[in-house]
């Protein structure tokens, strides 16, 4: 039989490259058709709602909020949320400090949490850039911050994983979790953009 | 866990180009910051990478860095970064910038 990866001369190189891996790996028996899918199930799986969900108990509960800054995993727990393998660290913007994500050695990202990062997070662009001028790029995001706010940038460089507690919006004292919780885009929690208020609270 | 550095302490990243897999940003390197939180040590993942499991864990740190010293031709403002960095890229410096 010919290997699926063999038929199609078009696949880029590393594709090609890892499809062959997998035909050889199923075919020594290393490792079923069945489990692989699972596998790759797995790796889906998780989505930023699971970060919205962190953030909204974070901000109608103070107490959970020192927990989850304190010690993200244990605190995810308590909502039945796995964060993964990799310590977990939850920084938290306020009116003074905004945080941002970036790995700008390779495209370390909480996928455990969130899942996979956005194809605009693994660019050279936002890798380079965002380290060098965080303003500049965060406006091209439509986030544009006080002069007086810090923009701390946080570069994932080994072990830790990050994940931003956006501020809660002004406006929105009469949302409840799930309301609040359906505000917070992945996006936010990487902190390229700021969680706004729905347009109809807007003052 | 002996720790050469403390919270608070100021650190200069080593100017130095190792081959192989290196997890300290260029654009630190010869550029001072603060230590903000010690982490534990963990293995080195510049022989990790090269299946080298048996060596001493190494002490990691976050360090904070203003823009401005990152990028000194940069308008960096008031902003930060703040990178994880193995101990053996740090040596002391002082933090007096840094508060």
């Amino acid at each position: 039989m010919t290997p699926a990866a063999v038929q199609d001369g078009l696949l880029p190189y590393h594709r090609r490259l890892g499809r062959s891996l997998r035909d050889v790996l199923l075919a020594k028996g290393v490792f079923t058709d069945a489990e692989l899918q699972r596998e790759i199930a797995q790796i889906d799986s998780p989505t930023p709602g699971n970060g919205a969900r962190l953030v909204a108990r974070a901000w109608v509960d103070t107490a959970f909020k020192h927990r989850l800054l304190e010690n993200a995993r244990a605190a995810a727990a308590e909502l039945g949320i796995d964060t993964g393998p990799r310590p977990l660290r939850v920084v938290e913007s306020t009116r003074a400090v905004h945080n941002i994500i970036v790995c700008t050695l390779c495209s370390c990202y909480p996928r455990f949490l969130l899942g996979q990062p956005p194809a605009w997070y693994k660019s050279k662009a936002y890798r380079s850039r965002v380290v060098r001028e965080p303003r500049a790029v965060l406006a091209e995001f439509g986030t544009h911050l006080p002069a007086d706010m810090i923009v701390r940038v946080h570069d994932s460089t080994a072990e830790l994983r990050y994940m931003v507690l956006p501020l809660r919006p002004d406006g929105t004292a009469t949302l409840d979790e799930a309301a609040l919780r359906a505000l917070v885009t992945r996006d936010c929690l990487i902190g390229a953009e700021i969680v706004r208020a729905p347009a109809t609270l807007q003052t | 866990m002996n720790r050469r550095f403390a919270v608070g302490d100021g650190v200069r990243v080593r100017v130095a180009e190792p081959p192989g897999h290196v997890r300290t940003p260029h654009y630190c390197r010869g550029r001072i910051g603060v230590v903000i939180e010690c982490l534990g040590a963990f293995a080195n993942p510049e022989r990790l990478a090269y299946r080298h499991t048996g060596s001493a864990p190494v002490p990691l740190y976050r360090v904070r860095f203003r823009n401005a010293e990152l990028w000194p031709s940069q308008h960096a403002g008031i902003d930060e970064t703040e990178i994880e960095i193995f101990e053996h890229w740090l040596e002391p410096a002082p933090a007096a910038t840094h508060a």
